[in-house]
């Protein structure tokens, strides 16, 4: 069976926590749980209604790749900036984003969180530093370094996070953004999450046996490379990358892998079309991050089954609230699609 | 002096009337527009391959760096694409850059980031962010570089929403145009052309703003209208001066901004002359030319007295050879004999 899998795991388990956790209070590890736990159940929900076809918009589930964005996003302030690519909906709740916004974004409604001039792509609410995303591969890395670079010139005391994928290294846009922000020493970290996939089309068809920490190394940044089940790894790297970009002393670029337990895009699994096997998909299932963290949690004694279901019963009338509200939101009207072409 | 700053040096333009006012050249004009803007606002900056080298891209941002400093005049790495989502992303988030290129070719690495990121955020994100920045580029022609350093691409841009497109033709407006374009708070194309570089015009000192989307009657006359913008007019003018000789009195109508296009002043005089040639210094095809003749068509109908001549390059890229770029580029002599058989017909 092993020999199918193409991408093992190769982090420590549940046995990672153990390192990080003495840092953190209590409540703060389980709010990290129920941060991720939140996601999860809401993407779940997402998956379980999309065939309705109320949800007209392509969606990318982040199933499976919750503990990077939590972890990430834990380690910033409200007035730090997150940037993302298509795959947004990790990066945007666990900012902070407004979730009946976004439910209503999906929903194609006036009130979502764009306007209904985004949908799932462009989920972005600057109101909590959810600042910009793109639906080209790579398009809104040089952005994003641009709004570092625009932090800089007006020595304001944040720093910008862009989320990217193992693909986005493979274009251009990529590695000049990485020299330009090295060059200039900018305050941003770049995110990449390596879920081995691009679409269907493996690491290995797409790149030679490069190791994407030291290629990104190699443009004389601080390079990391993280667990990405292990929520509170991923904290504790992406604190670090920020301390280094307050301080001004520039970027970091920090791969984590994970792996995404559902399709590229849309509802449900693909692996069964052959071009992943099931049973890499099952191996690292078995290191589910929300799985790990809870039975770490429960073997520190800090979560009980209770209370996890006590969580899964407010994060669920949470989720049936906001479902409600896009559902019963208005419209756009004709106008609207002319508005905000142009800013006066 | 290398032989292509011959050529342009060579060029002879109507001098100014030093009684309108203070002359200035049309590089110093635009120099004073990008130091007007970096003293008065520090949100501005000015970025691009080699401005703070001894050139100085074409003169016009001399003694920039020095008078504001490297972190506001600033050189670039060769990466079109990431520069220009750098510029989109600092504009973003309350920075205005002015992001020069020599040729226009250069912007094509970026049509990514201008066309599908700049020109849509705005847009996309439903007005919560503004992308005020300038893309500055000079369309080239007569230096030998051929097909791929002599493109004026605001053709290919027209199609793109969200997007200004701005081309000077006269010191003034290279200033006016250019302190618009920094103040505007959407993405604005800026097409200077190298041949107008070396021509003086009155230019008052300190900040005025020639409004963007407005044309300007460069001339009257009522038998014709001949429409550009740019190095268009230059050439358009030479021959309305020829014509009235002959008796014909042509409208000229410089465009200023060829997106969005005032249509008001163009269907007016259309109105007025029956009769219009649009010259453009790109492609005939599916651009100003075509965007005009359009116009006329549809708005325009009835006062057409004869069909709308195009005037701009052919279905062709631009030869390198200097006898070949002869056949190439329309010149005042074709846009006479245009109207003249339209007058006539
Ligand atoms: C420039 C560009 N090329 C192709 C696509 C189609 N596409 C959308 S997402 C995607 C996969 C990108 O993979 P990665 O960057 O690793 O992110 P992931 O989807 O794995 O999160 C592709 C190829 C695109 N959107 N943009």
């Amino acid at each position: 069976m092993a020999s199918n899998i193409r991408y093992p795991y190769k982090g420590q388990g549940d046995q990672g926590f153990d390192v990080f956790a003495g840092a953190h209070a209590p409540d703060a590890l389980v709010g990290l749980y129920r941060a991720m736990l939140r996601i999860r159940l809401i993407e779940e929900e997402i998956e379980r209604r999309y065939h309705q076809d109320q949800m007209k918009t392509p969606i990318h589930l982040v199933i499976g790749q919750e503990a990077a964005a939590v972890g990430c996003c834990s380690a910033l302030r409200l007035s730090d900036l997150v940037y993302s690519s298509h795959r947004t909906h990790g990066a945007y709740l666990a900012k902070g984003g407004d979730l009946k916004m976004m439910l209503s974004e999906m929903h194609c409604r006036i009130n979502g969180c764009v306007g209904s001039r985004g949908g799932s792509m462009h989920l972005i609410d600057k109101a909590v530093g959810m600042a910009g995303t793109s639906a080209i591969v790579g398009g809104v890395v040089p952005i994003a370094v641009g709004a570092a670079l625009a932090i800089q010139m007006k020595r304001e005391d944040r720093v910008v996070v862009v989320f990217i994928g193992d693909a986005t290294t493979e274009e251009g846009v990529m590695a000049e953004s990485l020299n330009f922000s090295a060059l200039k020493k900018v305050p941003i970290v770049f995110f990449c999450e390596n879920n081995f996939y691009s679409v269907q089309s493996p690491l290995a068809t797409r790149q030679p046996a490069r190791d994407i920490r030291a290629w990104a190394e190699s443009h004389r940044m601080p390079a990391l490379s993280v667990d990405g089940v292990n929520v509170l790894a991923v904290r504790d790297t992406v604190s670090k990358a920020v301390a280094h970009a307050r301080a001004g002393r520039g970027p970091t670029f920090i791969e984590v892998p994970v792996y995404r337990f559902r399709a590229h895009g849309g509802a449900g699994d693909d692996s069964k079309t052959g071009y992943r096997d099931v049973a890499e998909r099952a191996a690292w299932e078995a290191v589910d991050p929300l799985l790990l963290f809870r039975q770490f949690l429960a073997r520190t004694a800090q979560l009980t089954d209770a209370s996890v279901m006590h969580m899964e019963a407010e994060i669920a009338s949470e989720i049936a609230g906001a479902f409600e509200h896009a559902l019963a939101s208005p419209n756009p009207t004709e106008a609207d699609l002319y508005r905000h072409v142009y800013a006066d | 002096m290398p032989w292509d700053e011959g050529l342009v040096n060579s060029l002879v333009y109507d001098k100014p009337d030093p009684s309108e006012g203070r002359v200035v050249s049309y590089v110093q004009a635009v120099n004073e527009a990008l130091a007007l803007a970096l003293d008065s606002d520090p949100e501005v900056f000015v970025l691009g391959q080699g401005v703070d080298d001894p050139t100085a891209m074409f003169g016009t941002t001399k003694g920039l760096q020095s008078k504001f400093g490297s972190h506001r005049v600033f050189d670039t790495p060769l990466s079109e694409e990431a520069m220009m989502g750098v510029s989109a992303g600092a504009a973003m988030n309350g920075m205005r850059p002015v992001y020069m290129h020599n040729r226009p070719d250069f912007v094509l690495l970026a049509f990514n980031q201008l066309v599908t990121h700049a020109a849509k955020f705005h847009f996309m994100d439903n007005g919560q962010t503004t992308v005020p920045m300038v893309v500055w580029a000079a369309i080239g022609r007569g230096w030998g570089s051929g097909a791929q350093h002599s493109q004026a691409i605001h053709g290919m841009l027209l199609g793109v929403p969200g997007l200004k497109i701005v081309m000077p033709s006269t010191p003034y407006d290279a200033k006016g145009l250019l302190l618009s374009a920094i103040l505007d708070n959407n993405p604005v194309c800026l097409f200077e052309h190298r041949w107008l570089m070396k021509k003086d015009g009155v230019v008052p000192e300190g900040f005025y703003r020639v409004p963007i989307g407005k044309g300007i009657y460069r001339r009257r006359g009522g038998d014709v209208t001949i429409v550009g913008a740019s190095h268009a007019i230059e050439l358009g003018m030479q021959a309305a001066t020829q014509l009235a000789g002959e008796g014909i009195e042509a409208d000229v109508i410089d465009l200023r901004t060829v997106k969005p296009i005032d249509e008001q002043i163009v269907l007016e005089s259309l109105h007025n002359t029956g009769r219009l040639v649009v010259v453009d210094t790109a492609w005939m095809k599916g651009g100003l030319c075509a965007e005009i003749g359009c116009l006329a068509a549809e708005k325009g109908f009835p006062d057409l007295k004869a069909p709308v001549v195009r005037i701009g390059l052919p279905d062709v890229p631009a030869p390198a050879g200097f006898t070949l770029e002869q056949f190439y580029y329309p010149d005042a002599a074709r846009i006479a004999s245009a109207v003249r058989g339209l007058v006539r017909s």
